[in-house]
């Protein structure tokens, strides 16, 4: 037993890859067992997930060398102090990560389970979604820069994939392919960084890296291409092109996943930023860049979703707007990082209202598209001028959307709300400005959402769906979990921020904390 | 100036193969832009690693002060040509289903899912 709690962080990545290449033999061999299998193995990788972010809220961070004894350093005594040898890296920010991708994972795999029962090829649909798991994981648990590029691309190889998987005609392929140039661009691009800051310091290690870190201009264009590539994977303006076109077209509960996969890349550029970069120069640019990507993503994204007909295009523009929240929390503390009154005055309000965010996004966004995703299952309708009168018909539907849609627009008691919250006031110490735009863009978002309950729901029952049905029971089960985590989340917030998001915050803006762990007190 | 030679040549086909990305409309191009994207920065990273009159790096019997080319940006290279292989099998895939169902490779012509 001690033995499997000391290597956890290796079964992270084993869990989901053993499963992956296992599942289309057991799909070949024993078809009746399938789907039990396929909750099995998606039930233990996310335990797994689990278990590292609850030993790491509890113990603190963890530093695991493969093919080490355990506890070992990672810079071996006869190697001069370079930490040559591959490790995992698991602080606060990367548990909680962790723990948000493994929620979402495990509830979309119970919605696939039935929602894929009839559909053909669903063996390698698992094969490939487990692979985005590991790929997830890999990227948010790495303390090595080749190995996160090399994460980021099973990422975006396996996410392409299965955008592409089902929906008739070559629509699927073009958004999959769309999204499959726009990352493979983004991921070269983060390869020539990691070149570029090999060159100079003769490791890949994170951890090294940063504490060898200085101002040169090599540094900065590695810097400007990571923010730019990264952006690219968490589709914010102006890379924001792909998501939806990749969104729509996807299995709705696929998208569900993608939207956690985008923001291991948002992980990767807070990552990268913060600790990499956190110390060598003043943050104040690199910080109002943030808040720049951040404020036009809010903008850009809303006025996008309004209009549109396809629900999912129009989820998936909601999207890239509630990226830009995340964006701008931690863009204002990333421009204050240097001042420690305004640090403690909001900064570091504004770093946990982003960072609650992310999770808080995961959740309801992941909610929103699986309630969509029943709709469309049942109706075999996209457009939101065909839908009307589902209420009558699907009513669990039609609450786990409206929570969600609440969630979204920042209404309490729900997490948005919370996370929101916290946002606007910090940000307006910041910048008012910044904060109004933002409680503009909320408004936005509640009348779109609005818009499509209505149009979804609401009204006479219509002739065309008088035999519509509520989805099975699994789909619900699916939505439930991530509805108690909206709702949770949104009633107890303060005991979700110390518990959770203070350790990720504080591991962001201590980066001295995750080189020592690293390499020791002695460099 | 000689030994800069390899970063000309990638800073090169960056330039072309993002404007074959960017200005082209044939969508086999743009793959092919992008095949010339990872061969530059595979070029740019096994230069990185080149030291004049280097020597594979085996330390078995190898002779005494001799300089090694570093092995590290090698391996790189090699997991980037292999993660390559797959990333340009799935966009020609994913070409060749829009072409199936298109009829047309011009990225300009396909554009169903509307803004």
């Amino acid at each position: 037993m001690n033995m499997l709690l000391d290597n956890m962080p290796a079964l992270l990545i084993a869990v989901p890859l053993f499963f992956a290449f296992l599942i289309p033999i057991i799909g070949k061999f024993a078809p009746k067992i399938h789907d039990v299998w396929i909750i099995l193995a998606s039930f233990v990788s996310s335990l797994t997930a689990v278990i590292t972010a609850v030993t790491v809220f509890t113990k603190g961070t963890i530093v695991y060398v493969f093919g080490a004894a355990a506890g070992s350093p990672a810079a071996p005594i006869d190697s001069g102090g370079i930490p040559f040898r591959i490790i995992f890296t698991i602080d606060g920010f990367c548990a909680f990560m962790l723990l948000s991708a493994a929620i979402v994972s495990f509830a979309v795999v119970l919605y696939l389970v039935s929602s894929q029962k009839e559909r053909s090829g669903k063996s390698e649909l698992y094969a490939l979604y487990l692979l985005l798991t590991a790929g997830i994981f890999g990227m948010v648990s790495t303390g090595d820069l080749f190995n996160f590029f090399v994460f980021l691309e099973i990422n975006s190889l396996a996410g392409a994939a299965l955008v592409s998987y089902h929906r008739k005609g070559g629509i699927a392929a073009e958004g999959a392919l769309k999204y499959l140039i726009v990352n493979t661009v983004g991921g070269l691009m983060v390869l020539f960084g990691i070149g570029l800051l090999y060159a100079q310091y003769n490791s890949l290690n994170m951890a090294f890296i940063a504490s060898q870190m200085s101002f040169t201009t090599v540094n900065i264009v590695a810097l400007v291409l990571f923010i730019t590539a990264l952006a690219m994977k968490a589709g914010s303006v102006p890379f924001h092109f792909a998501t939806p076109d990749a969104y729509s077209v996807a299995p709705s509960g696929i998208t569900a996943a993608m939207i956690v996969a985008s923001q291991a890349g948002l992980y990767g550029l807070f990552r990268i930023v913060f600790t990499l970069y956190g110390d060598i120069f003043n943050t104040v640019t690199i910080g109002w860049v943030v808040i720049i990507l951040g404020v036009l993503s809010m903008v850009i994204g809303v006025t996008m979703a309004i209009p549109q007909k396809d629900v999912k295009r129009l989820l998936a523009y909601h999207a890239v707007s509630q990226t830009g929240y995340m964006l701008l929390g931690v863009g204002v503390a990333l421009a204050v990082l240097g001042d420690p009154l305004a640090m403690a005055a909001f900064g570091q309000t504004a770093m946990e209202g982003g960072l609650f965010h992310i999770i808080n996004h995961a959740m309801y966004k992941g909610l929103l598209f699986l309630a969509v995703g029943a709709v469309i299952y049942r109706t075999g309708v996209w457009s939101l001028n065909k839908m009307g009168g589902l209420g009558h018909n699907m009513k669990w539907t039609m609450i786990f959307f409206l929570i969600g849609a609440l969630a979204i627009a920042g209404i309490p008691p729900f997490n948005g709300f919370a996370s929101k919250l916290m946002i606007y006031e910090s940000v307006f110490a910041f910048n008012p400005a910044l904060s109004i735009i933002a409680m503009v863009v909320s408004i936005l978002t509640l009348a779109s959402f609005m818009k499509v309950f209505h149009s979804m729901f609401m009204g006479p029952q219509l002739p065309e769906y008088a035999e519509v049905k509520e989805v099975p029971k699994l789909m619900i089960a699916g939505m439930v979990i991530l509805t108690i985590f909206v709702i949770g989340f949104g009633l107890v917030p303060d005991l979700v921020v110390n518990n959770l998001i203070t350790p990720a915050a504080d591991a962001l803006i201590n980066n001295g904390a995750y080189i020592t762990a690293v390499l020791g007190g002695g460099l | 100036m000689i030994a800069n030679l390899p970063f000309i040549a990638v800073a090169l086909l960056i330039g072309i193969s993002l404007a074959i990305i960017l200005l082209k409309k044939n969508m086999i191009k743009m793959v092919m832009g992008l095949s010339i994207l990872e061969g530059a920065v595979n070029l740019f990273l096994v230069a990185l690693g080149y030291r004049e009159n280097g020597i594979a790096p085996i330390f078995t019997s190898a002779p005494e002060g001799a300089e090694m080319v570093l092995p590290t940006v090698q391996a790189l290279t090699l997991t980037n040509i292999v993660i390559g292989v797959a990333t340009t099998a799935l966009m020609l895939a994913l070409v060749m289903v829009i072409y199936k169902k298109y009829g047309t490779v011009n990225s300009n012509k396909i554009r169903r899912l509307k803004e």
